[in-house]
């Protein structure tokens, strides 16, 4: 899919990886795991009790000082003002044109302290982008290489946390988007009420130096609840039941917040921001196209890059993401459409592999969780 | 889970890890188990052929596609489709199940019989595994 010059880089747990068994795939310019015991399986953990991912390849920036908050304000489409200390906001950055750079999510660490979660294929984009605006206003540090980041996800992950110790124990009670500074297994970490999957759970950031405790420590743990790790494989199919969005899939450089869906992370009303204008003219043009969600109905499986195509087989759009669905037992896809036919219950045609095979367009996300 | 690195005796194999039993006149096709092991847990499988259809060696006669990838099934050499499993269309977990019995794909009736003798013997298609290892 990529190609990288640059030799592939490891996190500090992929000599636990290899270890369990995983089978290590290139993804983003690192080496990570994409499966232990099976895709599957990893993906039912996650969803019926509670899964652990390695996630230390994302990138872990911070923004401080005075001007921080407005610096970073400026760069993302929500309004930043409305962040408490000890909150987390699922974000974009846009470019001039309204296009998405990266979905991130920003954490207000501090008064004038930020940080700033980006995907590992765009490190480079995004630290040039933060340092660039940071310059003459804030300071900008890159702190990816010395931090990792576990997730712990799953209805069970609170309970296994809570394990973890007195003060992990309270962290499991912080409310979704909250994060805070918790010791988890002895091990000094931020625990923030986020995750990837559309199940409950955290996400734990530590030093690199202390990944390694930290991991075997929680598999340890709960592993009288079954837990197991988890790998990108079906951290991408628990991500798509969920509807949240693959950066290079379904959003990138081509795609604007408000056709990708995301318009609930876009306020136009607040102070300006890069893309600004764009999106306000998009959003008083309409929108030409929609980012949907879609079931197959006829026999076949829609993947990444597959034509959405009418009944005359011209094309009308692109699937963006697609695969088996291993919690409802089909096949589920998302895919740019136009607005006319993105309405839920729209028959559309997705051209898999020069066969057209019917499909209809659903609610999503395609899996919510229980509510407790 | 079983071995992915498997052999059977009696099989014969082509390097894009398919199998090929010769059952009388007939050859039987299907994936191997380190195929299987490569797609994991496989969801569909897409013959796009039918008795009475020509295949030619080296040329894809469906697809078979798992949660995580799609791969295509190259006939291990050329001849007419007698019979494909129908099992496959509601049953694609067949092959994760008994890839080397009930999840065969295709019977194939060979044009040239001797073609066989092209194909890897159990010992060099675990030569090309343990190379690939």
């Amino acid at each position: 899919m990529e190609t990288h010059d640059a030799p592939l880089r490891r996190t500090p747990l992929y000599d636990e990886h290899r270890r369990l068994g995983a089978r290590i795939v290139p993804f983003a310019g690192w080496e990570m795991p994409v499966q232990y015991r099976g895709l599957v399986e990893e993906h039912r953990a996650v969803r019926t009790a509670v899964g652990l991912f390695d996630v230390s390849h994302m990138g872990e920036m911070f923004l401080s000082g005075e001007y921080a908050g407005q610096v970073l304000d400026y760069l993302v489409t929500s309004d930043l003002s409305k962040v408490a200390v000890g909150q987390a906001k699922y974000t974009a950055a846009c470019n001039a044109e309204g296009t998405i750079l990266d979905d991130l999510i920003v954490y207000r660490v501090a008064r004038d302290t930020w940080l700033v979660v980006c995907n590992a294929g765009n490190r480079d984009k995004i630290a040039a982008h933060l340092a660039h605006a940071a310059e003459n206003h804030c300071t900008f540090e890159d702190r990816s290489d010395a931090t990792a980041l576990i997730a712990l996800q799953g209805p069970r992950a609170l309970e296994l946390l809570a394990r973890a110790g007195e003060q992990a124990a309270r962290a499991a009670a912080l409310p979704s988007f909250h994060f805070t500074e918790a010791v988890v297994a002895d091990v000094p970490a931020t625990v923030a009420r986020t995750g990837y999957t559309g199940e409950d759970g955290v996400e734990l950031f530590c030093k690199a130096t202390d990944a390694v405790a930290l991991w075997t420590r929680l598999l340890e743990l709960g592993r009288d609840l079954g837990i197991e790790p988890v790998g990108l494989g079906a951290r991408d199919t628990l991500r798509l039941e969920a509807r949240l969005s693959l950066y290079g899939n379904d959003i990138d450089e081509t795609t604007h917040p408000l056709e990708a869906g995301l318009g609930w992370i876009v306020n136009l009303d607040k102070r300006d921001f890069v893309g600004k204008a764009a999106l306000v003219a998009a959003k008083e043009r309409g929108l030409a196209r929609k980012l949907v969600g879609f079931e197959m109905t006829g026999r076949g499986i829609a993947r990444h890059g597959y034509p959405i195509v009418a009944a005359d087989g011209a094309p009308i759009g692109v699937c963006t993401s697609g695969g088996p669905s291993p919690t409802l037992g089909k096949s589920i896809g998302l895919g740019y459409v136009p607005a006319a036919s993105s309405a839920i219950g729209t028959e559309i045609l997705v051209d898999c592999r020069g066969k057209a095979v019917s499909a209809v367009i659903v609610k999503t996300p395609f899996y919510k969780r229980p509510t407790p | 889970m079983s071995d992915p690195f498997e052999t059977k005796p009696g099989y014969l194999y082509t390097k894009d890890h398919e199998w090929v039993r010769v059952v009388g006149d007939l050859v039987e096709v299907g994936i191997t188990a380190y195929a299987v092991d490569q797609l994991g847990d496989i969801t569909l499988v897409d013959l796009t052929v039918k008795p009475g259809d020509a295949v030619t060696e080296g040329k894809p006669f469906g697809t078979v596609e798992s949660v995580k990838t799609l791969s295509d099934l190259y006939a291990p050499l050329s001849g007419t489709v007698e019979r494909v499993n129908p099992d496959l269309e509601t049953r694609a977990e067949l092959v994760n199940e008994d890839c080397w019995g009930k999840g065969w794909m295709v019977a194939i009736r060979p044009t040239t019989p001797g073609d066989t003798a092209k194909l890897l013997d159990p010992s060099a298609y675990a030569a090309l595994l343990a190379s690939i290892a």
